[in-house]
């Protein structure tokens, strides 16, 4: 065990004693090379000790025991009283928050919604989407471009908004929903990279990197939400003084209303034979074609859907910042909603929440390591398919069942168990 | 541009020599891609964050040498190569053993997410190790051939291109010996067909396919350090886009297939020094990234590959 321990230490002494041990800085005058002897030590000898703690857990364990099962039956169990829970406190957040607290909360519950929306393709059509972001700037620049241009409202145009993101998910998926998976991962990424160079290059429309500002604010039924004490703002009309909390209250409610209407529709849509047969399909593709489903026809209605679901979600991150530029639609936000749905445990409403609020909410407590954070993504990525590749919370409750409900793990549905 | 048919000639010229160049270095990481896929039929995502590090350690060996005073050019980039390579090789098995090994026989989606998280993981670890800056090299290997001259308008092929091409048709011409001569090789094509029979048959598929992310991972680092030399500036993103046009490269050509990779990379290359010669310099990744759909839609099976045929 030591043994194998030691072995361990020393690939990772070869692997880190150049990238880690020694740090390239480029001067006037050429490079410098300053040597880091404590961090490479430091990483070395927590690769041993962790290797270490691995083997002596694995050791304490015999090999092949399904012993997740109890953990699945007793996670779903608890997800059943937490999940209410989390909705009232949700509901409840701006009485006791202030207003960091509630930027906060905003930003968690958009990306709740955009690892909702996601989950609907990864998780239940299984459908590798690596860039769910391009919908989300589309509907972020649709929104800006007719508020901007044509001076519609933020109500008006979240449809809009939508449906442009849909179109473009049909777009991009008419054709390449025919590829194998991991084909079709690529050219998502792919597509997700051309829609952000394009934003970036065409700058007569998009404003090029310097991306669109004064966005409107989005208003509670024509009253808006700002200090010129006019007779339509919402502090004049209902008397109250005018404090900028008011307007964080209704963007907080704002996107939790369409949180909540993302999860609502995916939970419908799961009990309609056309979410079952996404579920089937993410199984057993040529299974689903055995049994006359129209693959392309339902893997396009997934991808539209959830497309739509991020263009909604980006029409409210236009009008929440009022700033949009290229640089929030990269590739890393594609990775961080994707690794949400995935460590939330795919297909898992609760988990996604679970997975976002720990994730985003974590990385706002954790500010001071904002350059280790994609790190950490990339880790618990990796770890999370070697340890539970079904995700955190992977019990399902099958949407359709003969003579009595019953919980199964989802990795036994796989091999037929189900 | 516009005085002549002579300069046009001379520009396109130089437009396809650097398109060339270019291309060779997609084609040499495209080899690890298909190499991988052809084996185990999955996309490699972290490979071109390999070729990234291997970028960086063959900056950080020349460095370390010129700081040694080794001033000999080539002594020090026998070094630096065979340095780089190794750990960059050390890279590509710790990636494999860690990252997918364990998912060997898990679900379709489970070694692909994965890979995305190593490719998350290295390219970020190097962002935070080396910092986010761009870091580069003087010109090692100066001067060049005069092609042509045509009202001032020099065509140059430079010894660096030549030096490029040829290591990446040598590496091509090694790399075949090694697939379809030796019993490695043999190991290889038989894991590829059928990794089950293989296993049945004797062959330690395990360390094959260790064995296919070393020699992907030292290829990516020989890419890589040409990149370095070539463009002699690199960050950590380098990866990301390289990557992706490799892999379209290795479609093109047709997954599993090592002339195949090296001639979508040619492809590509041309096509993205074209593009910026003649359309525009800042669309030149949305040419390259549409010839990946659109091959993708129209010809799957690329241009030396053969069709896929799921079968049950």
């Amino acid at each position: 065990m030591v043994r194998d321990a030691g072995l361990s230490a020393l690939v990772a002494l070869g692997l880190f004693s150049s990238m880690i041990g020694v740090r390239m800085t480029q001067g006037d005058d050429g490079m410098t090379l300053t040597g880091r002897g404590g961090a490479l030590a430091a990483v070395v000898a927590a690769v041993f000790v962790g290797r270490l703690i691995m083997l002596a857990w694995r050791a304490r364990r015999p090999a092949g025991t399904p012993s997740p099962k109890r953990v699945d039956a007793g996670l779903s169990r608890i997800g059943r009283y937490v999940a209410p829970v989390f909705l009232i406190a949700a509901i409840a957040l701006p009485l006791y928050g202030g207003r960091y607290f509630l930027d906060t909360g905003i930003l968690v519950l958009t990306y709740i919604m955009l690892g909702w929306g996601l989950s609907i393709v990864v998780g239940l059509a299984g459908l590798l989407d690596l860039g769910y972001v391009a919908f989300y700037a589309v509907g972020a620049y649709s929104y800006a471009l007719l508020s901007t241009t044509y001076h519609l409202g933020f109500w008006t145009t979240l449809p809009i908004a939508g449906v442009l993101a849909a179109i473009w998910g049909i777009i991009l998926g008419f054709p390449v929903l025919r590829l194998r998976g991991d084909y079709l991962a690529i050219v998502t990424l792919a597509f997700g990279e051309i829609i952000r160079v394009v934003l970036l290059n065409w700058t007569s429309l998009t404003g090029g990197p310097n991306g669109i500002t004064d966005i409107p604010r989005p208003t509670l039924f024509g009253l808006k939400f700002n200090a010129s004490g006019d007779a339509d703002t919402f502090a004049t009309y209902f008397g109250l003084d005018y404090s900028v909390t008011q307007r964080f209250v209704f963007l907080y409610y704002v996107i939790l209303g369409l949180a909540l209407l993302t999860n609502w529709v995916s939970l419908r849509l799961r009990r309609l034979p056309l979410g079952r047969a996404w579920e089937a399909l993410r199984e057993d593709e040529i299974a689903c074609r055995a049994l006359g489903i129209n693959v392309t026809i339902t893997k396009l209605t997934a991808f539209a859907i959830g497309a739509m679901f991020g263009g909604f979600a980006g029409a409210f991150f236009a009008t929440r910042q009022a700033f949009i530029s290229p640089e929030s639609f990269n590739f890393a936000e594609s990775a961080m909603v994707l690794a949400i749905v995935v460590l939330g445990g795919m297909g898992s409403q609760l988990g996604v929440a679970l997975a976002a609020l720990v994730m985003i909410g974590g990385s706002e407590l954790f500010r001071d390591f904002a350059e280790y954070r994609m790190l950490i993504f990339g880790i618990g990525l990796v770890v999370m398919m070697v340890v539970r590749p079904r995700g955190l919370v992977s019990g399902r409750t099958p949407s359709i069942f003969l003579g009595k409900r019953k919980d199964i793990a989802a990795d036994l549905v796989a091999q037929g168990r189900g | 541009m516009n005085n002549g048919a002579g300069v046009r000639v001379a520009y396109a010229l130089q437009q396809i020599i650097n398109g060339v160049t270019l291309g060779m270095i997609y084609g040499l990481i495209a080899v690890g891609y298909t190499m991988v896929y052809g084996i185990i039929g999955m996309i490699n995502f972290a490979h071109g964050d390999i070729f990234m590090i291997g970028a960086f350690l063959s900056l950080m060996g020349l460095t370390v040498l010129s700081a040694l005073g080794i001033t000999s050019v080539p002594l020090a980039l026998a070094i630096t190569l065979i340095a780089a390579c190794s750990i960059a090789a050390l890279y590509g098995w710790s990636v494999e053993r860690i990252a997918y090994r364990p998912l060997r026989g898990s679900f379709r989606m489970a070694p692909l997410i994965s890979a995305i998280g190593m490719s998350i993981v290295l390219q970020n670890f190097v962002q935070v190790s080396q910092g986010a800056r761009d870091l580069n090299l003087m010109p090692l290997i100066p001067g060049g051939l005069k092609v042509m001259e045509e009202d001032g308008f020099v065509v140059q092929l430079s010894w660096m291109q030549v030096a490029i091409t040829i290591t990446t048709l040598a590496m091509l011409g090694i790399f075949t010996w090694l697939v379809t001569k030796t019993p490695l090789g043999r190991s290889m094509r038989a894991c590829e067909q059928d990794l089950k029979m293989a296993t049945l048959l004797g062959i330690d598929t395990d360390r094959t396919i260790s064995l296919t992310f070393v020699i992907g991972a030292a290829l990516a680092t020989v890419a890589g350090m040409m990149f370095l030399l070539y463009y002699g500036s690199i960050n950590f993103y380098i990866g990301f886009s390289a990557g992706v046009k490799a892999f379209t490269a290795a479609v093109l050509g047709g997954v599993g297939s090592l002339p195949g990779a090296v001639l979508g990379g040619l492809a590509i290359g041309l096509i993205e020094s074209l593009w910026s010669g003649y359309a525009s310099v800042q669309y030149k990744n949305v040419a390259a990234f549409s010839v990946l759909v659109v091959v993708l839609i129209f010809m799957p099976s690329g241009l030396l590959g053969r069709a896929d045929i799921e079968k049950v």
